[in-house]
């Protein structure tokens, strides 16, 4: 075990700062940008009869009454006017004054109303982000244009989630995807990194390339097992910011006690997992709970029809996991990826995603608080695949 | 092409009541209606039976619409409307009981806003207040009308140079007019002073360009001469109207509002120009849509708004007298009742029954409402100019 730098412990006193999310209350249209938003598009409606851009999101043309599509658009625009905003009612935002916000010409045409980066003012270029809220709605949110913009703004931290001097778990850190990912952690500035190793140890845990690291610390851990989570997480003991669930069992073919396994880790595992840190991550100001998960999940796969199944039941938890967190502002966030570059996948040829890959994918999609994310080929192909016609995509994966 | 529109002949406004408002208030919307009503039969004389138009306007009255309302008062109107459109719902309510009149679809319309402020109301009156409002303005640091008037307050600032002390000198001369209205709740002068260095809300809106929330109603009626004439009631009438939704949609930013759409037909009606009426009862949620009607409505031109103010005295006794008992910035913002205010206080000076100070030898009044901040702009304008009948 690494020696790690002291944390600040709270005082066991104090009462429990409360955390609250901004107001929720959204319409139907505005559900379907938010589902956009969540994959990181910045899209805005456009008519299919005039070619009208539309802002904010209705369910008809305000030019020619024709039917509305949601389109992917150019993300500059112009910062007309701006305001401080030092009184409100809400109690989220009350808690984040002063707020900048301000109105943009946005390139697409419309004009809308957006969060403000610090150092955009009246007449400068913005480039927009159809970012997510900590109530998991979509909100625009204006950046500098050009330039290498400071992201530690204030406002901009709410729609993210830092890694840098925070706390994370990796809840499988043996394996090749989770031994990159710690890596990728480390590289980020995670302030101390909890590498879960299920027991018993193993000679080879010793010769990790990042064993001796400084703010990384084993924790023996198995989401398959009640108790070594329950006493994973008593030892974190303090606080806890991120989750990284990079557990998993992969086998081809029926074999059933390979099937009950792999249910054993994606399904029950995530259920102890997120159970265990949920209370953990809802008292954070921006906590977060990572999962990687197969591609597979969308539409199962012959070859590997038991751990698609597995996996498209965890996916299932993990959405309504997502739901229960979002009153807390913890973000859920899901990684798809198909077959990584490592033993798990030996049976299958490229093209694959190096472990490497996956794990720069999971700290890029903290920093920009997106929920879904597709890494490699194969996830985006049968992510855009699956969108346009999922009838389809699911007679294609199982022909 | 134009077709010229039929005068209001045969049609008068009498009985302007306020009840006084109240910073909070545990009634009900109901209640504040009808105190309302009660304050129009001791002005008028008119019972339940006699009222047969009924227009409501409320933010608060919910899960009742002027349907809930006819029931709950004893009202078996054969006209009735109920008006969703806030600070123009008072102009609106007093030309569409007109033509009622006029038409002979109703002889006596009662023209009712009312509107409660229970401890929490505001913040649950925004919370639900338009599907644009949720979507795509409160997520953005929920900084209510505030926020939206202080981006246009900005813009305009920003293309007229206009100052902060152009905005000051209205609010000090309405606080000065609020002096003698014993029913304004802000009652204590008000210095240049103390308008520049007031706390900033939500930059460029400093707190005395906010309005306070507050329960309150405002009524009046709309009947023909022969009915008043036969209750000795005073009345006025009305010499033109207009009303327009959602102008200039394509403006990024609003810096004009409906009434530059339809300001001709305003005055050709009414036959006089801006510079004969005795006094302006201007929509005043925030100083910034007084100076855009003092321009969209003809006071001065486009862009001239900063140096008009600073040559126009607003008091009672000054060039131009504006809202005359205050406005809603210093006698308080009762709910839809603030677009009622316009209309009763108007109608009070020109009839010389005042609640403070007379106008003097006022005769003629322009009246003018701006409503309902759907995303972000006022969505609702109306202007009406009315004379005394002597």
């Amino acid at each position: 075990m690494s020696q790690h730098p002291p944390r600040d412990k709270r005082d066991p006193l104090a009462r429990r700062k409360e955390r609250h999310t901004p107001p929720g209350l959204r319409s139907s249209a505005l559900h379907a940008l938010s589902a956009r938003a969540a994959a990181g598009r910045f899209v805005l409606q456009s008519c299919q009869d005039c070619g009208a851009m539309t802002y904010p999101p209705r369910d008809a043309c305000p030019q020619c009454w024709g039917e509305l599509v949601w389109q992917d658009q150019a993300r500059g625009a112009l910062v007309l006017c701006e305001t401080t905003i030092r009184a409100t009612t809400d109690l989220y935002f009350r808690d984040h004054l002063p707020w900048r916000m301000g109105k943009l010409a946005l390139d697409a045409g419309p004009t809308a109303l957006a969060h403000l980066h610090a150092d955009l003012k009246p007449g400068d270029r913005a480039e927009m982000h159809l970012m997510l809220d900590k109530g998991g709605n979509a909100a625009l949110f204006a950046l500098p244009a050009g330039g290498r913009p400071d992201m530690d703004d204030r406002q901009w931290r709410e729609f993210t989630v830092p890694v840098k001097d925070r706390i994370v778990l990796v809840s499988d850190a043996r394996s090749a995807v989770g031994r990159a990912v710690v890596k990728a952690l480390h590289s980020a500035g995670a302030g101390l990194i909890f590498a879960g190793m299920a027991p018993p140890a193993r000679a080879a845990d010793l010769t990790d390339e990042w064993a001796g690291l400084d703010r990384v610390q084993t924790l023996p851990f198995d989401i398959t097992d009640s108790s070594l989570v329950a006493e994973g997480i008593s030892k974190i003991a303090g606080p806890l910011d991120i989750v990284i669930n990079t557990a998993r069992f992969v086998r081809g073919g029926r074999n059933l006690v390979d099937q009950k396994r792999m249910m054993d880790i994606a399904v029950l595992g995530f259920m102890r997992l997120s159970g265990a840190c949920a209370p953990m991550l809802a008292g954070r100001p921006a906590g977060a709970f990572v999962d990687l998960v197969s591609i597979q999940a969308l539409a199962g796969e012959v070859g590997f029809a038991g751990y698609a199944a597995a996996e498209a039941a965890h996916l299932s938890l993990l959405q309504s996991f997502r739901h229960d967190m979002r009153a807390q502002g913890v973000r859920v966030l899901s990684i798809f990826s198909g077959p990584s570059d490592d033993e798990d996948y030996q049976s299958v040829p490229p093209p694959k995603v190096a472990p490497a890959r996956l794990a720069r994918e999971v700290v890029e999609a903290l920093r920009m608080g997106r929920e879904i994310s597709c890494v490699g080929e194969v996830a985006s192909d049968a992510m855009e695949r699956w969108l346009a016609d999922p009838a389809l995509f699911v007679r294609e994966k199982n022909l | 092409m134009t077709r010229t529109r039929t005068s209001y002949d045969g049609v008068v406004l009498c009985a302007p009541v306020t009840v006084p408002y109240e910073r909070y208030s545990s009634q009900t919307a109901h209640w504040w209606a009808g105190r309302a009503l009660r304050a129009l039969a001791r002005a008028t004389g008119f019972g339940p039976g006699d009222i047969d138009g009924f227009c409501f306007a409320s933010f608060s009255a919910a899960p009742d619409t002027a349907v809930g309302m006819v029931q709950h008062l004893g009202l078996s109107p054969r006209w009735l409307d109920h008006l969703p459109t806030g600070g123009a719902s008072g102009i609106m309510a007093l030309r569409r009981a007109a033509r009622a009149v006029q038409c002979g679809d109703a002889d006596i319309v009662a023209c009712v806003a009312a509107d409660t402020n229970h401890l929490d109301s505001f913040r649950q009156t925004l919370a639900g207040f338009s599907r644009f409002s949720q979507d795509a303005v409160y997520p953005y640091g929920f900084g209510g009308p505030n926020a939206t008037f202080a981006l246009i307050t900005d813009a305009y600032m920003r293309t007229y140079g206009i100052g902060r002390e152009h905005f000051g000198k209205l609010c000090v001369a309405q606080r000065r007019n609020a002096l003698s209205n014993p029913l304004a709740l802000m009652r204590t002068e008000l210095t240049l002073e103390d308008y520049l260095r007031a706390r900033p809300i939500s930059d460029p809106v400093h707190l005395f360009d906010c309005v306070m929330p507050c329960a309150g109603a405002e009524a009046f009626i709309v009947t023909t001469p022969e009915i008043a004439a036969a209750r000795g009631l005073k009345v006025a009438r009305i010499l033109a109207t207009i009303e327009r939704h959602n102008a200039f949609p394509d403006d990024p930013v609003q810096l004009r509002s409906g009434w530059a759409m339809d300001v001709d037909d305003l005055w050709s009606m009414a036959g006089i120009g801006p510079e004969q009426v005795d006094m302006l009862q201007a929509y005043d949620d925030y100083p910034v849509i007084v100076a855009m009607q003092l321009e969209d409505l003809g006071f001065c031109p486009k862009g001239q708004a900063a140096d008009f103010i600073a040559r126009t005295g607003f008091e009672i006794h000054g060039d131009l007298p504006l809202n005359t008992n205050g406005g809603q910035l210093s006698a308080g913002q009762a709910g839809a009742a603030g677009g009622f205010q316009n209309v009763t206080e108007g109608l009070r000076q020109v009839l010389h029954q005042p609640l403070g100070a007379q106008v003097p030898n006022a005769r003629t009044a322009a009246l003018s409402g701006f409503g309902l901040v759907n995303y972000d702009r006022g969505v609702c304008t109306a202007a009406a100019v009315i004379e005394a009948c002597r």
